[in-house]
């Protein structure tokens, strides 16, 4: 036989129900805390939800953050965040910082003259200075750019717990959306844990992540439907345990494929994109572990309402082609 | 082990040839792109075209696919505005408009509604007093015959204005129905100046978009700053020539009655009194240029249509040795001296301008002025260095998560590892083939979209394989558990990627900018990563075992 590179056995028999207290219920209490730290630390949010100006300088002289602020704190600019950048791709001259303003208060709209200020400003310190990149939203978009996202998590997932719910049960679709959940709330926990820039790219993780939890979720769920129909009078638990036996190998696989593919754009692919692919890598490592600990637990507690009964066409139009 | 039907391999194998090289234009992209100039700016030139653009031509064969994936202003470097429009302020010009009308309207009555007064009165409203309050419903009659009916799909029979009283006055404003028509309108007008003025200055592939009720985006790739743009397009530009009556340096000097009392644009400290109603106005001009005075400063040529040409041509006839101002924003540019008789409708505006400034002065006359002020909500600007280091970045990513991953196949599968590798690839072709032919953009976030497909797309193989693995433990022969590999794993890899379809798609409705552009890259992502593990790995498997026959397989 070749050799064969194996993530997994190539017949695992493990009971993932035996610690369930330490993994079902430590996901809960981990959802808990993840709550408890956005409530407590909030989020560190970008311009794109509370409004503001975000300049990117880069110099070939080293940044002198202190000088930085002393040349701004002339301009009464309120609020001024300045953090120097540090990125593996930049070659040895390359030194950037991103300076974050406050919005002003009771504007609706951007002040061109603060940035133009603030560039001055910042050219007096180091005359060799430019702005490769310059954001300001006014907090009239940022207010409805917050509902935008809200909406865009609820809708997504309310389309996933339809979908789910008219290609298998309702019980499924319930066990789908708790992993959904969970690992939505605790990677929100770990941005508020770590201060990540939260923004509009963010959005598009959390929905991505969403995306890849409930592709691994459906995965051990249509196997768990197949075997239901195979082995009508084994108990749901010893089913739900074959199940995800049975599609472990894969489920380590695409994690780890993905997350290869994910580590590469983290550490290749530049600073501007890195709060964006390090939440999906957050993401998937929590996707995976849901998919097999935590969606069919739920499962399992409501119970399924297995007695024969006539199936709609469609339900199960794939998983019942046989040899 | 069954073979596709001959129709569906012919198929399957177009679809990836014309993939691939709806793909192709993308790795050659900068020679590409001046190509498509070069041919856009000939055919716009009417067919001839100078060496430098034939030359440009010839470095693409026509023959070959030219569609190009867009950039999105994050990789390509350029502006980018959110624009809100005042609309209300239209209906304050419009209300105003028609105090002379109402003042005429209501002479006609005067016998039984005595004397009509003005009344001070917020933006947008006319306030109107009159005396004889008994002959309140002669007075509303009058007032309401200057209404017109609006013409829209859903306000049929409805009037332009409401016309109410209010004890002894009569109170005018625009209708429900007149103010959505108008907003409509203003809306419209915005955009076509934009963009007038924004094609003036010639940029490649602008976007000016109306979003929302009053909203305007606007992205100009290759422009230099946000900053730059809005000089351009947040100037209103209307310009008007009034007659001066009276110069003073007193900013709080009381102008009289129907006068303005304006800035000077270049002095100082000075005011002018001017009438309000102008002569003439930038509306009759039909056309504007850069010129230089006689003592050699920058200055703009005008021209007027007929109608502007004789009101000019009575108005410096019957005042010549009076001022005359010439007013942009309310702001008086210049008040020369009306010397002669100026026939011909035409003109020149002096005033302290650079020739940056006279030339973009012009620009702004020639496109007209904004029906409405606007204010900006939203600007980002993205430098182009900053955009192709982006890129960069990117690409090196890409090629890494790549590699790893097809090691990994191919130590994890073997012989099936690089029959996945090679629908890896001609995946990652169909992803530039497909936004290359719809005309998506690629963002920032759309190439980590692609490098996430990267892994991800292995996922269908991977259940496939697996499936097989599965199949071939239970004894089955091989070209048997090959398909009932793919047959089992089918429903998984279907309702696994609808799911993550769909949010593929919520992202696409709600999101907007670089969000969308990920969007729409995980999107196109799902679709080829199914089909080239449903039918391209199968395909090339297919090729395979009917060649070798082999009696046993490993996966």
């Amino acid at each position: 036989m070749a050799f064969r590179l194996r993530l997994a056995p190539e017949k695992t028999n493990i009971d993932f129900f035996r610690a369930q207290w330490l993994t079902f219920g430590g996901s809960m209490m981990l959802t808990v805390v993840a709550i408890a730290l956005w409530a407590v630390m909030g989020l560190n949010f970008g311009i794109d939800f509370r409004g503001g100006t975000t300049i990117r300088t880069e110099s070939a002289q080293p940044v002198d953050v202190g000088a930085y602020r002393q040349a701004l704190s002339g301009l009464d600019l309120g609020d001024v965040l300045i953090t120097e950048v540090f990125d593996p791709t930049f070659g040895p001259d390359q030194h950037v910082a991103q300076v974050r303003i406050a919005p002003l208060d009771g504007y609706e709209a951007v002040t061109p003259e603060t940035i133009l200020a603030a560039e001055e400003a910042l050219k007096t310190v180091d005359p060799s200075i430019t702005f490769p990149s310059v954001e300001s939203v006014g907090p009239k978009v940022s207010g409805e750019l917050v509902w935008k996202a809200i909406l865009a998590m609820v809708a997504a997932t309310g389309a996933i717990l339809i979908y789910i719910w008219l290609r298998f049960e309702w019980q499924f679709a319930l066990g789908a959306v708790a992993a959904l959940v969970h690992d939505i709330f605790i990677t929100i926990g770990v941005l508020a844990l770590f201060q990540i820039k939260f923004d509009l790219a963010i959005i598009a993780a959390l929905l991505t992540i969403l995306g890849y939890s409930i592709n691994d979720t459906v995965v051990v769920f249509d196997r768990l439907r197949e075997n239901l129909i195979k082995y009508k009078t084994m108990p749901l638990r010893d089913v739900m345990n074959l199940s995800v036996n049975e599609t472990l190998s894969r489920t380590l696989m695409t994690s780890v494929t993905t997350l290869i593919a994910l580590v590469a754009m983290a550490v290749f692919g530049g600073d501007v994109i890195r709060g964006f692919t390090v939440t999906i890598i957050i993401g998937i490592v929590l996707g995976t572990y849901s998919s097999v600990f935590v969606a069919k637990n739920l499962l399992l507690f409501i119970g399924l309402d297995r007695s024969e009964k006539p199936k709609k066409g469609g339900d199960h139009e794939f998983a019942n082609v046989d040899a | 082990m069954m073979q596709t039907p001959l129709w569906k391999r012919v198929l399957i194998w177009a679809v990836v040839v014309l993939g691939v090289a709806a793909a192709f234009p993308n790795l050659q992209y900068s020679r590409v792109e001046t190509h498509n100039d070069a041919v856009a700016a000939v055919e716009a030139a009417g067919g001839t075209a100078t060496p430098e653009q034939q030359a440009a031509i010839d470095a693409w064969p026509s023959f070959l696919p030219s569609g190009l994936v867009n950039l999105g202003l994050d990789l390509r470097g350029g502006a980018h505005l959110l624009a809100e429009v005042q609309v209300a302020d239209v209906y304050a010009a419009r209300i105003d408009a028609m105090w002379p009308d109402v003042r005429d309207a209501l002479r006609d009555v005067r016998d039984q509604v005595g004397a009509v007064r003005r009344q001070p009165s917020p933006e947008g409203v006319l306030r109107v007093a009159i005396s004889n309050t008994e002959a309140m419903p002669v007075a509303l009659e009058a007032v309401r015959e200057l209404a017109r009916p609006v013409v829209t799909l859903t306000g049929v029979g409805q009037n332009d204005i409401d016309v109410t009283a209010e004890g002894d006055t009569i109170v005018v404003q625009l209708s429900e129905v007149e103010r959505a028509a108008t907003d409509d309108r203003t809306i419209q007008q915005s955009l076509e100046i934009i963009r007038r003025r924004v094609d003036e200055v010639g940029t490649r592939e602008p976007t000016i978009q109306r979003q929302g009720e009053d909203r305007i985006l606007i992205q100009v790739p290759g422009i230099g700053s946000a900053a730059e743009l809005k000089a351009l397009i947040g100037t209103t530009a209307k310009l008007t020539f009034h007659p001066v009556l009276g110069r003073t340096s007193d900013a709080g000097a009381d102008p009289g009655a129907r006068n303005l009392l304006l800035p000077s644009m270049d002095e100082e400290g000075v005011f002018y009194i001017v009438e309000q109603t102008p002569v003439v106005t930038g509306e009759e001009l039909v056309d504007a240029q850069p010129a230089f005075d006689q003592n050699n400063r920058p200055a703009v040529n005008f021209r007027f249509n007929p109608t502007g040409a004789r009101k000019f041509g009575d108005y410096t006839a019957t005042n010549i040795g009076s001022p005359f101002a010439i007013v942009l924003d309310d702001e008086v540019i210049s008040a020369p001296v009306i010397q002669d008789h100026i026939p011909g409708g035409s003109g020149i505006i002096t005033g302290r301008f650079t020739v940056e400034e006279s030339t973009q002065l012009a620009v702004l006359l020639r496109a007209g002025a904004l029906p409405a002020e606007m204010t900006f909500l939203e600007e980002r600007t993205v430098g182009p260095e900053l955009g192709q280091d982006s890129i960069d970045a990117g690409k090196v990513a890409a090629v890494v998560a790549m590699v790893a991953v097809a090691v990994y196949m191919v130590a994890s599968y073997g012989l099936f590892g690089v029959f996945a590798n090679i629908a890896l690839a001609v995946n990652i072709a169909l992803i530039f083939g497909a936004l290359s032919t719809i005309g998506g953009t690629l963002t920032l976030p759309g190439i980590a979209g692609i490098v996430l497909t990267i892994g991800m797309a292995v996922d269908a193989n991977v259940l496939v394989f697996e499936r097989i693995r599965e199949e071939l433990r239970n004894q089955k022969n091989p070209g048997r558990a090959i398909e009932l590999g793919y047959e089992r794993a089918f429903s998984a890899i279907l309702d696994a990627n609808i799911t993550t379809f769909i949010t593929a798609v919520v992202l696409f409705t709600v999101g907007a900018g670089p969000v969308r552009g990920f969007a729409v890259t995980l999107g196109v992502g799902i679709i080829t990563s199914v089909f080239t593990a449903l039918f391209v790995t199968r395909a090339i498997i297919e090729i395979w075992f009917n060649a070798r026959r082999p009696k046993t397989i490993t996966v």
